[in-house]
């Protein structure tokens, strides 16, 4: 799931589509997520290639939005919303989660698990 | 010059061509034999060459290999017409060693380098008197020119025997077995000088009656200038040549393996070997043989395993006997590692209890005791006064509560042969004296010290140097020699030290930057 400098990104997604939940005055999605350009791709839990710099999900809160809607621990957003979530800073990847405007994130995320049931099913 | 040498024991038969053999005996000629080495207060080094094979090199090679070689090789036994026996030999240094008192041996080397040294010094002060002496008249007058060069002649007259004094002068502290070579060199060279100036000086001035004194007194100037530079020469072989460190030697001692690493520089096999005895005194720990053996119950298990009885009478099965016994030995479980664990974890549990034990009742032992301030004696009392004692009288005092306490302790550690109660209560006497505290007190028991702290210094100490190149040989990769006494040797072993290249590398100072490894985690 790491990038080759030059190459196209290839990887299986799939695609969460998550209702903001209002709780006070705040839009919440339910999940927490770590990572990004600016951050320390070493110590991150979930990433296979210990440099890869991208957008992890941490945490995800039980009974919430994200949970509902598919999203499951170490996954690796790849866009939200269209907006590319590969090469962003971590504060970036923030703001474009909790847009006040939306309602909805649609986000595409790829796991290991997808990978190994597509090359599953092509044998 | 040291003739010291002890070729005892030394066959003579050797592998060495003839003509080095030659060499080597007319030079043996000269060297008195050493029966025993221990001097006063000084070390004696002697060399004692292991045994060499018996066959000398001219004996006639064979063009094909012969399997017989042992039976059909004629070993050339050394009688020969123009070389001496090994039985004249030691006649010959039996009679030289009869003839010579034996205290006078030690002061050959330092009395004749002490006669030539004044030799040399009189030699420009002959110089000058002779022709005053014998043909004043006839001299040309020589005025100023003269007399500066006479004080110059005096002061460098001056330089010369302080600082012959100073470098020369000194107590030798070895015996070497062979002679110090570059010593004998610079003697040799002194005395051809001196002798060559003479020479000169009777053919030229002497006998035609020179009659320019100038010439004379410049004459005995440049024989003072001669005999500083070849002091500065004897300063720079003797004392400055080895002081950059070139090798390093593994000192290792054959008993108990304490092993000791020192760099040492450009020397010959006899003087590395008195470097590293001199620092084997201060740094190795005393070498205690009651510490070595494996207890007597574990290495006795080994052996009861099989009693071997032997059936037949023929002699020829004792060697299938004993293989058969050690494979046996061998195929049965081996339990002795066990033992020694558990005997070294008691051993050592004894002796930190009684360290403990002796600790505490040092400690308890010093409060007892105070120095005497001055002005205790005007406020103590006259009804209770304090009888006031010398180091000698309270050391004795506290002794008595101690002392249990400490015998036990040096018996665990057998230590107990290398301090008597008249040492302990002497080195609490010298504690007490120092105002020192029971840590300092004890610090003599608790770990074993040097070799030196044990010494008793009236006695030289006798070491043989025993190696497979002449001594005399300068130090090279892989040469190893060892030191023997009576119950262990030191083995010694010579490697160089590694070539350094240094490079360079610039740090701007500003070039010292640091970043945040951030991780952070937002929740959405």
């Amino acid at each position: 799931m790491s990038f080759v400098p030059g190459q196209p990104v290839t990887a299986v997604v799939q695609r969460i589509e998550i209702q903001k939940l209002r709780q006070e005055e705040n839009l919440i999605l339910g999940f927490s997520i770590g990572g990004g350009i600016d951050q320390d791709p070493g110590q991150n839990p979930f990433s296979e290639d210990k440099s890869d710099k991208g957008i992890y999900v941490t945490r995800i809160s039980s009974g919430g939005p994200a949970e509902l809607a598919g999203l499951r621990i170490g996954d690796k957003i790849m866009q939200v919303n269209g907006w590319d979530m590969t090469m962003v800073t971590h504060d970036d990847a923030r703001k474009k989660l909790t847009k006040k405007k939306e309602d909805v994130v649609r986000l595409l995320v790829t796991r290991k698990s997808l990978e190994e049931a597509i090359q599953m099913m092509s044998r | 010059m040291d003739n010291e040498s002890t070729y005892s024991g030394y066959s003579y038969k050797s592998s060495h061509s003839r003509s080095s053999r030659k060499h080597r005996e007319r030079r043996d000629r000269h060297r008195s034999k050493t029966r025993d080495g221990s001097f006063r207060g000084e070390k004696s080094v002697v060399i004692q060459a292991p045994g060499e094979s018996l066959l000398d090199a001219d004996s006639p090679r064979e063009d094909d290999r012969d399997d017989n070689w042992g039976e059909t090789t004629t070993v050339v036994t050394g009688t020969s017409v123009d070389s001496i026996s090994n039985e004249d030999l030691t006649r010959l240094s039996k009679d030289l060693e009869d003839s010579l008192p034996l205290g006078c041996r030690r002061y050959i080397s330092p009395a004749l380098g002490v006669v030539l040294g004044l030799i040399s010094l009189i030699t420009p002060l002959a110089f000058l008197a002779i022709p005053q002496l014998l043909w004043r008249d006839s001299l040309d007058p020589c005025g100023t020119p003269c007399e500066g060069l006479y004080i110059s002649l005096a002061f460098k007259l001056l330089i010369l025997l302080f600082s012959t004094w100073a470098l020369f002068l000194r107590p030798a502290r070895a015996t070497l077995p062979r002679f110090f070579v570059f010593r004998c060199l610079l003697l040799a060279l002194v005395f051809l000088f001196v002798a060559s100036y003479w020479l000169f000086y009777g053919v030229r001035v002497l006998e035609p009656r020179e009659t320019d004194y100038r010439g004379i007194v410049g004459y005995a100037a440049s024989l003072v200038d001669a005999l500083l530079f070849i002091q500065y020469l004897a300063l720079v072989l003797l004392e400055v040549r080895h002081l950059q460190p070139a090798f390093c030697l593994k000192v290792v001692r054959s008993t108990d393996g304490v092993s000791r690493f020192y760099n040492v520089g450009h020397l010959s096999i006899q003087r590395a070997a008195v470097c590293v005895l001199d620092q084997y005194y201060s740094d190795f720990p005393v070498y205690n043989p009651a510490l070595l053996n494996l207890p007597k119950s574990i290495l006795t298990k080994k052996m009861s395993a099989f009693k071997v009885y032997n059936l037949e009478n023929s002699t020829n099965n004792s060697t299938g006997q004993s293989r058969a016994m050690i494979a046996a030995a061998a195929r049965r479980r081996d339990n002795s590692h066990n033992e020694y664990y558990y005997e070294e974890a008691e051993v050592e549990r004894k002796v930190r209890k009684r360290k403990a034990r002796l600790v505490v009742a040092v400690e308890e032992a010093f409060t007892h005791i105070r120095r005497h301030q001055e002005e205790d004696a005007a406020t103590s009392s006259p009804k209770h006064p304090r009888e006031l004692m010398d180091p000698r009288e309270a050391a004795q005092a506290i002794f008595a509560p101690m002392a249990r306490a400490m015998q036990k302790y040096l018996r665990a550690t057998r230590q107990q042969t290398y301090h008597s109660m008249e040492s302990i209560i002497s080195h609490l006497q010298f504690c007490i004296t120092h105002n020192m505290t029971p840590r300092a007190f004890l610090e003599r028991y608790l770990a074993p010290g040097p070799t030196l702290q044990y010494l008793d210094n009236n006695r030289g100490r006798q070491w043989t140097l025993v190696s497979e190149e002449p001594v005399t040989a300068s130090l090279r990769q892989g040469q190893v020699f060892s030191l023997r006494r009576l119950d262990f040797s030191l083995v010694v072993t010579v490697t160089p030290l590694p070539f350094l290249r240094l490079a360079e590398e610039f740090i701007d100072p500003k070039s010292h930057k640091f970043v945040m490894k951030l991780q952070s985690e937002t929740s959405v």
